[in-house]
């Protein structure tokens, strides 16, 4: 098992009001598993993902990877799990906007101090993998939202991390862009055998992977193989037919900023 | 990449980038313009020392008696041993008591002669002292303030003067009082006691009046004692026509009340063939020091005074410019220069705030927060450099511009403590021999801009980056990764 967490939970203080944003997760994932990880707002599928990547220590609980306790490792270990081990992908594609392309990709390679032209070199392999080879030129004003999450993918995988964390990485692209780049995700993921972690609300996106888990309240539902049970998740999707929704009736997630970008 | 991503993000944000690295640039600039302009101010002063002993004299040679205070050093900024330096003088103004020494006349010529001179004259300061009574009018020579001073070395030779025995006369005096006099070689008027004064009326010594029983008053003195031009002055017993009135300029007490032809000063003193002060001009100014020191080994007792050695004497609107300088100017470039750290600092942190996400993305990605301070600091550092430059370019303007519209300032040499002699009276020879006192001149500002002032404003310039550049990275490395997962506004 890559990850094994017991008893995690996660609270943060705001003011005077103290949120669970995680109250007891019990979760195994094994290594080249795909899964998908949905839940409406304030479910705390964010927050998993979170610790699930490095970026944040359990309240109480274990949370090991590869055998290590998350909990227990200081920033530079956690640091060093980021840049070599993880990849990440982000709903907004949160690439530097003052970068250009091939730029962005070779920032996740800064902290392997390697010489600058393995650097370029190994970012220009990615992008023409995802390719996007004659855009290496140019910043992120000048792409579509798919160009970008391209480049996004690109600089995620140019360290051929064990692990790739998406939150929401569709949620601002419209449909067909959404087809092309969960396609373009799940090809890596068969070619290379990483473990694929996606948070999503989409449901078809979630349909793609090969486990679905259901948050609520900062808790898993109990897990099924394909579809929750209709009491599962309060607001969420009950049935795999509706491809084509995403979820027109739930509230903007704490993610969704922009509209749909068209390719 | 590191530059890379320094220049990009300072292009992006180039108007507030600009805006803090001119903020700077004031700062420093104000830092410059206040540092030159001090700088002008203290050139100023010493070309004004300089023109004021330039075209007068340079050098004054007395000689006190064996109680030398050390020649030059003894003529130092402390008040008080110039009041001393008073009584030394009123001591050396009376050939005749004791402690006092008359220098010989061929003195003069002797250091006349000297190389870097170029001229020398000699003089003697008397104090005239009268009784008004049944007793005859006694002029012993400078009688008064000796007989306060501290003299207690008995070198001088009390048989120089016949007149001593008139003291025991004028021991019992009914009205007393007394004039400065001063014996002034008629042949070279531009050197000597009169050189300090201008003329007001009449005229003064011709050449040829060596021995005529003329004399010129200052005009002070003989409105207080109702002389004019025309008038008879008794001195001696013997009647001296006035032919001429002068004044001085501030610091009145520096000349003498009354001027006669030198050899008559030295035959009803008794300093027949002697002189008791020597004024020096120097070929060129950088003479001086030369001058003095070949003076001294020329005539090793004597007490020889340079310009530089009263430049604390300075006064005027050139000083209160070097005050002015110096507490509020350098106040006002401190505020300033805070103020500039101060908006460094918050624009710095400001634009740190707005690039959450992409720091928290850069961390997400395992940049160590170390490696996010720096670019911050490095950003910063560069904004730094560029208000250096622009503030030293600013500093230049500015300095230039004082100088060129500030008014001409004024200088005047004030008389030193010598002046509180007792009587106030005793060296106002010396005290005009002292270098012109209270001449005033005019000075126009400079504002040098060094090189050493460039490296200090641009180090401040890139201290002030450095600090914005800590406080921007204190806040990004505060960030988190999860930062990039958060939403931004």
């Amino acid at each position: 098992m890559l990850y094994e967490l017991t008893g995690v939970t996660k609270s943060y203080s705001r003011g005077r009001k103290t949120v669970d944003a995680l109250a007891g997760i019990d979760l195994k994932i094994g290594e080249g598993e795909f899964v998908a990880i949905q839940g409406s707002t304030g479910s705390g599928k964010t927050t998993l993902l979170q610790m699930l990547g490095a970026m944040d220590r359990p309240s109480t609980g274990e949370a090991s990877y590869d055998g290590r306790d998350l909990a227990k490792m200081g920033e530079g270990d956690l640091s060093e799990l980021r840049s070599h081990s993880y990849g990440f992908i982000f709903q907004a594609f949160n690439l530097i906007p003052t970068l250009t392309a091939q730029e962005n990709v070779e920032t996740a390679l800064v902290p392997w101090h390697l010489g600058g032209d393995e650097r370029r070199r190994r970012a220009q392999e990615a992008l023409d993998g995802v390719g996007l080879a004659e855009r290496a030129r140019h910043i992120p004003s000048e792409m579509s939202g798919g160009e970008q999450q391209r480049v996004a993918i690109a600089r995620a995988l140019v360290r051929e991390p064990r692990v790739i964390l998406a939150d929401e990485p569709t949620g601002n692209l419209d449909e067909r862009t959404r087809d092309d780049i969960i396609g373009l995700l799940e090809e890596l993921w068969r070619e290379r055998g990483q473990t694929l972690i996606v948070v999503t609300h989409d449901t078809w996106v979630a349909s793609r992977a090969s486990r679905r888990i259901w948050l609520a309240a900062g808790k898993l539902a109990p897990e099924g193989s394909g579809r929750p049970g209709a009491a599962a998740t309060p607001g969420g999707r009950t049935t795999e037919a509706d491809e084509s929704a995403t979820e027109a009736d739930e509230p903007a997630t704490e993610h969704v900023a922009e509209q749909p970008v068209l390719v | 990449m590191y530059f890379t991503y320094i220049y990009r993000e300072l292009r992006r944000r180039h108007r507030q980038a600009l805006l803090t690295a001119l903020g700077l640039a004031v700062g420093v600039g104000l830092v410059v313009a206040v540092t030159a302009y001090a700088g002008g101010v203290g050139k100023a002063q010493d070309a004004v020392l300089h023109s004021l002993y330039g075209v007068g004299t340079d050098v004054t040679v007395t000689q006190t008696a064996k109680l030398s205070q050390g020649g030059p050093p003894s003529f130092q900024m402390n008040p008080g041993s110039q009041s001393q330096q008073g009584k030394a003088f009123s001591r050396a103004a009376i050939r005749s008591a004791p402690g006092r020494q008359s220098l010989a006349a061929t003195k003069v010529t002797q250091i006349a002669s000297l190389s870097g001179v170029k001229q020398a004259v000699g003089g003697l300061t008397l104090t005239s002292m009268n009784v008004s009574g049944k007793f005859a009018q006694a002029a012993s020579s400078g009688a008064a303030p000796g007989s306060q001073g501290s003299g207690s070395s008995s070198s001088g030779g009390s048989s120089s003067s016949p007149t001593q025995s008139a003291p025991t006369a004028s021991q019992a005096p009914i009205n007393v009082s007394s004039f400065s006099l001063s014996g002034v070689d008629v042949t070279q008027t531009g050197l000597g006691p009169l050189s300090s004064t201008q003329l007001a009326t009449g005229r003064i010594f011709t050449s040829t009046e060596a021995t005529t029983r003329v004399a010129v008053l200052s005009q002070s003195y003989a409105k207080q004692n109702k002389y004019a031009v025309g008038s008879g002055i008794k001195i001696s017993s013997k009647k001296y026509l006035v032919i001429g009135l002068v004044t001085s300029s501030a610091g009145s007490t520096s000349t003498s009340d009354v001027y006669i032809p030198l050899q008559l000063a030295q035959t009803i003193s008794g300093n027949s063939g002697k002189v008791n002060e020597i004024y020096v001009k120097a070929s060129t100014a950088s003479d001086i020091a030369k001058v003095k020191s070949e003076i001294k080994s020329a005539l090793p007792k004597a007490t020889v005074t340079t310009a530089s050695d009263l430049a604390s004497q300075v006064s005027g609107s050139l000083k209160s410019a070097s005050q002015l300088a110096s507490t509020l100017g350098k106040w006002l470039a401190v505020a300033a220069l805070v103020a500039a750290f101060a908006v460094a600092c918050l624009l710095t942190v400001a634009a740190v705030s707005r690039r959450v996400r992409e720091f928290g993305t850069l961390k997400a990605l395992g940049w160590r927060s170390r490696r996010v301070v720096g670019q911050v600091m490095g950003e910063s550092v560069v904004q730094g450099v560029v208000g250096g430059i622009l503030g030293v370019l600013i500093g230049v303007a500015g300095a230039t511009a004082i100088a060129h519209f500030s008014p001409v300032l004024k200088a005047t040499v004030s008389q030193t403590g010598a002046a509180g002699g007792p009587g106030g009276q005793a060296p106002p020879g010396m005290a005009a021999a002292m270098g012109q006192a209270a001449q005033t001149v005019a000075v126009h500002l400079t504002a040098p801009v060094s090189l050493q002032l460039v490296a200090l404003a641009v180090g401040l310039a890139l201290a002030g980056g450095v600090l914005a550049g800590a406080f921007g990275g204190w806040r990004a490395s505060r960030l988190r990764p999860a930062d990039a997962l958060r939403r931004v506004d």
